[in-house]
Order: structure tokens, then sequence, then C-alpha cells
């Protein structure tokens, strides 16, 4: 029996020749990270059983939540970080983005073992690389000694196929795949993404499909690097495949030449409609950014959309650079300066709003429609506010409307 | 001693709430505990509460807060039908026991339960009924044993 390329990459990091679901290894770490929100609670856990981090070049902290910080406690937690940052000997440091972002700009390459203490680290995948998300217990024992424990999981493999109508996106793609396999349906899963609608994305794109995997509970997701990925990069890295005879749990096809741009209601991601359903509901925010869609295209797409029009009187509408490296290409390409003409508010690079710490908060009873990930109850600000996840493509066109817009009437 | 229950999909922003969620201090974690989901909980959880909850608990955001913060509270326990897996590493990294526990939903608010971690047993004292659960791997009962991730370290000197 084969293997798929998330066994081959856990069996080289375990040193060991094969590796099957259900098996506990202790796997080498490529590269290790942590931010201002998860970083806090690693530093006690740490200095109990080390002194310096295990490999200078393979430990990243990032302060992306919340920057700069909006309060004193925020500034507090920052404080203590910079303290472990200068005693544990840590030299890559960044506040230029949103993690993911970064990583998938500067350290990440195919066939690496990405720790991260953020949900959202299964990003990586979409480079060919086994990344998951940890605590922050976790990552002070990767810190400490460069190893993790991992059970092996099984595997789903979806074959993404067909072409994608105008105004459908790589966000509706994964948006109605979790609203078919559910919150939980892929709990401790590996999702192995495989056809011909994944060899055409983008890397962005990719990227867009894999952040999105933890919203069904999976371990990972993994796209199979190739020529785009190392342009991306522009890096090399070890490029797996899975054997033809590889095992997996479940293999699911997914046909999407009649797929409609999709929206998630509240309060949970998995609750998913065609567009059809909720348009025409009047938003007070709309926010395009985040580590499942603030890349350029995300932001091209959006500038497209609003170029020539206005953000309607009374909507908020929150554009956030995933990146340094993004607000610079957008910047370049004009796009900042069509986004501010139209009524946008542009935001340094960081997580932005997703959170509901700073930089745009919902009251009660306000509505957002957001490209970010997640909508649960008061993710965004107050608890009886509502948030809808679409695509830039949807949210641009929503924020021109001032209620929930299809894109396809300004394309 | 009581019994929490929750639902499905309980994910770690209504256990620990982003925008609260603002401290190292598991003291002040416990007090933000469901704040905004549930808010009588952390007023009214007493040491050796436990909370038994359906399918994917505590999914979402990777923040450790939240198995501190329910430790802290005094939840000597989460039985659950399914865990996210982040949340299970965490609260087993902390020393939170996490039983998972198909046949949960037959746990009442007001039942009196004694775990059996090794056997993967829960007992419903009060009405004398045995719920067979998952049994842990050796592995993770050892860091369990140890009282978490960095305790076992200690004592063996190395991950494994």
């Amino acid at each position: 029996m084969g293997m798929t390329l998330v066994e081959k990459i856990l069996a080289k990091a375990a040193g060991v020749e094969k590796v099957s679901p259900g098996e506990i290894i202790i796997a080498k770490v490529d590269i290790a990270m942590s931010h201002d929100t998860t970083t806090p609670l690693a530093i006690k856990p740490f200095f109990e059983i080390a002194e310096r981090v295990f490999n200078e070049n393979k430990v990243v902290i990032f302060f992306d939540h919340v920057v700069p910080p909006a309060n004193i406690r925020s500034a507090i937690l920052h404080k203590k970080i910079r303290d472990f940052i200068e005693k544990a000997g840590i030299k890559n440091v960044h506040m230029e983005g949103v993690c993911h972002q970064v990583l998938a700009e500067k350290y990440v390459k195919p066939g690496d073992i990405v720790i991260g203490a953020d949900s959202h680290t299964c990003t990586h995948g979409a480079l060919g690389a086994f990344a998951t998300g940890v605590g922050s217990t976790d990552i002070a024992t990767v810190y400490a000694l460069g190893k993790i424990w991992l059970r092996v999981p099984e595997t789903y493999r979806m074959n993404i196929l067909g072409k994608l109508k105008r105004g459908v996106y790589a966000k509706d793609v994964i948006l109605n795949i979790i609203g078919y396999i559910g919150a939980d349906g892929a709990v401790y899963k590996s999702i192995e993404f495989h056809g011909d609608l994944i060899k055409e994305f983008s890397v962005s794109s990719r990227l867009t499909l894999t952040n999105m995997v933890i919203e069904m509970s999976a371990m990972n997701g993994i796209i199979e690097a190739d020529e785009k990925t190392l342009d991306y990069i522009g890096r090399k890295g070890t490029i797996f495949h899975s054997d033809k005879d590889a095992e997996y749990e479940e293999v699911f096809d997914f046909e999407m030449n009649d797929l409609e741009p999709q929206v998630a209601k509240p309060h949970s991601v998995d609750n998913v409609t065609d567009i059809s359903e909720v348009e025409g509901l009047e938003i007070d925010q709309a926010f395009i950014g985040t580590c499942t869609n603030g890349r350029v295209e995300d932001i091209r797409i959006a500038t497209q959309i609003l170029d020539g029009h206005k953000v309607k009187e009374g909507v908020r509408l929150i554009v956030t650079p995933a990146s340094n490296r993004v607000y610079l290409e957008c910047l370049r390409k004009g796009y900042i300066e069509k986004l501010l003409r139209a009524g946008a508010i542009v935001t340094n690079p960081g997580c932005g709003p997703c959170l509901g710490r700073h930089q745009g908060v919902l009251a009660p009873n306000e509505v957002a429609i957001s490209t970010s990930n997640r909508n649960f109850m008061g993710r965004m600000g107050s608890p009886e506010a509502k948030i809808y996840l679409a695509s830039p493509a949807t949210v641009a066109a929503s924020a021109v409307e001032g209620k929930i817009a299809d894109p396809r009437r300004y394309l | 001693m009581r019994i929490w229950r929750f639902g499905d999909n309980i994910n770690t922003d209504y256990i620990t709430p982003g925008r609260l969620n603002l401290t190292d201090d598991p003291k002040e974690l416990a007090k933000i505990a469901f704040k905004e989901y549930r808010p009588e909980f952390s007023e009214k959880v007493k040491k050796g509460d436990i909370i038994v909850a359906g399918k994917n608990f505590g999914c979402g955001s990777s923040r450790e807060t939240a198995p501190v913060a329910l430790k802290a509270a005094g939840i000597r326990a989460v039985i659950a039908k399914s865990f996210a897996r982040i949340f299970f590493r965490n609260a087993i990294n902390i020393g939170l026991p996490v039983i998972i526990c198909k046949e949960a939903d037959i746990i009442k608010e007001d039942d009196i339960v004694e775990i059996d971690l090794k056997k993967g047993i829960i007992n419903i004292v009060n009405r004398n009924v045995a719920l067979q659960c998952e049994k842990l791997p050796e592995f993770i009962l050892k860091i369990i044993e140890a009282g978490g991730l960095i305790n076992y370290i200690k004592i063996h000197g190395k991950l494994g």
C-alpha cells in the first residue's frame, strides 16, 4: 500500500520509512510560529524546560492580531512578548502583516513541517507543506526541543472539478465544501485537494482554500506543490506526491460548474447558502482582508468592482492588506488610491477587525459582511451583531449597494 | 459538584471571547469563561464541576486560554462526543482531563459521575450506569498522569 504526500512528509520528519493513520509519531519541525495572542501563555512553560530556542532560524514570532496595541492590556502583553524574544534568543520577529501571509511570503517551503500557535496555520498546506495549528504549551515545547508529537491523520481526498462561472472564486468553493461537509465533518482528518480546478487556481486562491479547512475541523489541508508554488515563494523545497495506491478514508468529487456565489450566514461557517437567499439584506460594515482573502488578487477584484462607484452612505468598508508586501504592490498598482476614492478605510496590515478587538468593532444588531473565515457569535464585536462570510467580490459589491449584493452585476 | 451540559460545535470564541481574552492570568481568564455564551457559568461554576458536551467541543481558534480558563474555574474534566483536535491537545497539555464518550447525552445535569481515565469508563454513580468511552493512547495517558506536557518532559527528560 502506498502513502499519501502527508504520510511521506510525516515519515521523513519522524525519521522512519513509513507511517500509518492512527500512529503517534515524534516529528522534527521546520518552522515554528506564534503571535501576540498565543505567545503570552507559551512563555512560562518554555522557561520551565529551556533557556534559548532550539534553532533561531526556525522560530518566528509575529505581532499581527492587535497591532499597534489598541489598549493598555494589549500593550502589556506585547511588552511581555518582547522580553521573551530577547531572553529566548529569537531573531525572526515581524510586525508587517498577518502571520500566515508573511510566513508564506518569507519562510515556508514544500515538504516542510510547519507548526503554528494559530488554528489557521493549515493555510500553508497550499504550498505543499504539512502545516497545522496547536496551542501555547505545544509551541513552547517546539521552541524548546524542535519536536512535536502528532497522531498521523486519516485522509479525505477531495477532487475539485469543472470550471467556475464568472464572479465565483476559491472562497465560494471552500464555503460550499464546508457547507456540505459540516463544521465537525472532518475532525482530525487531513484533506488532500486535487482536480483540474486546483491546478488552474493561483497560489493565492489555493491559500484561501487550505486556510479554511479548520472550519470543518480538519487537521490540515494540502495541495501538491508545482511550478506556480515555486514561482510564488521564490524558494526551493522538496515536492512530494501521493502514491497511486495511497489509502484514502474517503474520496469526494466536487463538481463546481454550476456553483453560485456563496454566503455563510450567522453564526456558523457551515451555514452556507447561495447568494440569492440573502441578497438585499442591509449591512453596516464590509470587511476585506485576513489570511483568507487579504492578498493582491483579492484586493484587485474588490478594486475592479469599486472603481467608479462609492461605498453606500452609512456603510463602513474596511480594507486590510494581509502584509506590507501586499500593501506595497496594491499601492504600486493604484488599487489603494481607487479604494480610498471609493470611500474605503484602508488600515495597516494585520488581522484587522477579524477577531473583534479593534479597527471596526460591531455594535449590537449591526450586520457585517466579511471575507474572513469565522462568523461565530461575538467574533467581530457585540454578540448581538450578525456576520456573513463571502468572497472579496461579493463583499465589495455589497459595500456599494449597502446590502448583500451579487457581484456579477459589476463584472 | 454539578454537570454543565453544552451542545455541538462549542467554539473557543464562546469559551474565552477574543475581545475579553487579553490576559495570561488564569484567575482573570476564569472570570470570562462563557461570559457571553452562558453568562451564569462563571458566576456559578464550582471546583469539581464537569462539562458534558456534544460533538466537536472546542472548535475554532487555537487559543489555549480556553482550557486554561475552564481549569482555573474549577472544571475537573470535559466529557464530549468528540473534540476539536487543538482544544483536545491543549487540555491534555495543561493537565485538564478530556474524555471522548459517544454516549455523553445520557449524562444529566444533576448526575454524579466518576471517571476512570485508564479504563475509559464513566460511572454515573446515582443511577448505577457505566458508560464505555474511547480509551486514550498510552502516550497521552502518560502526559495526563504527569499533569501535563511540561511535567512529562521534566520527568522523562525528552518528548519521546
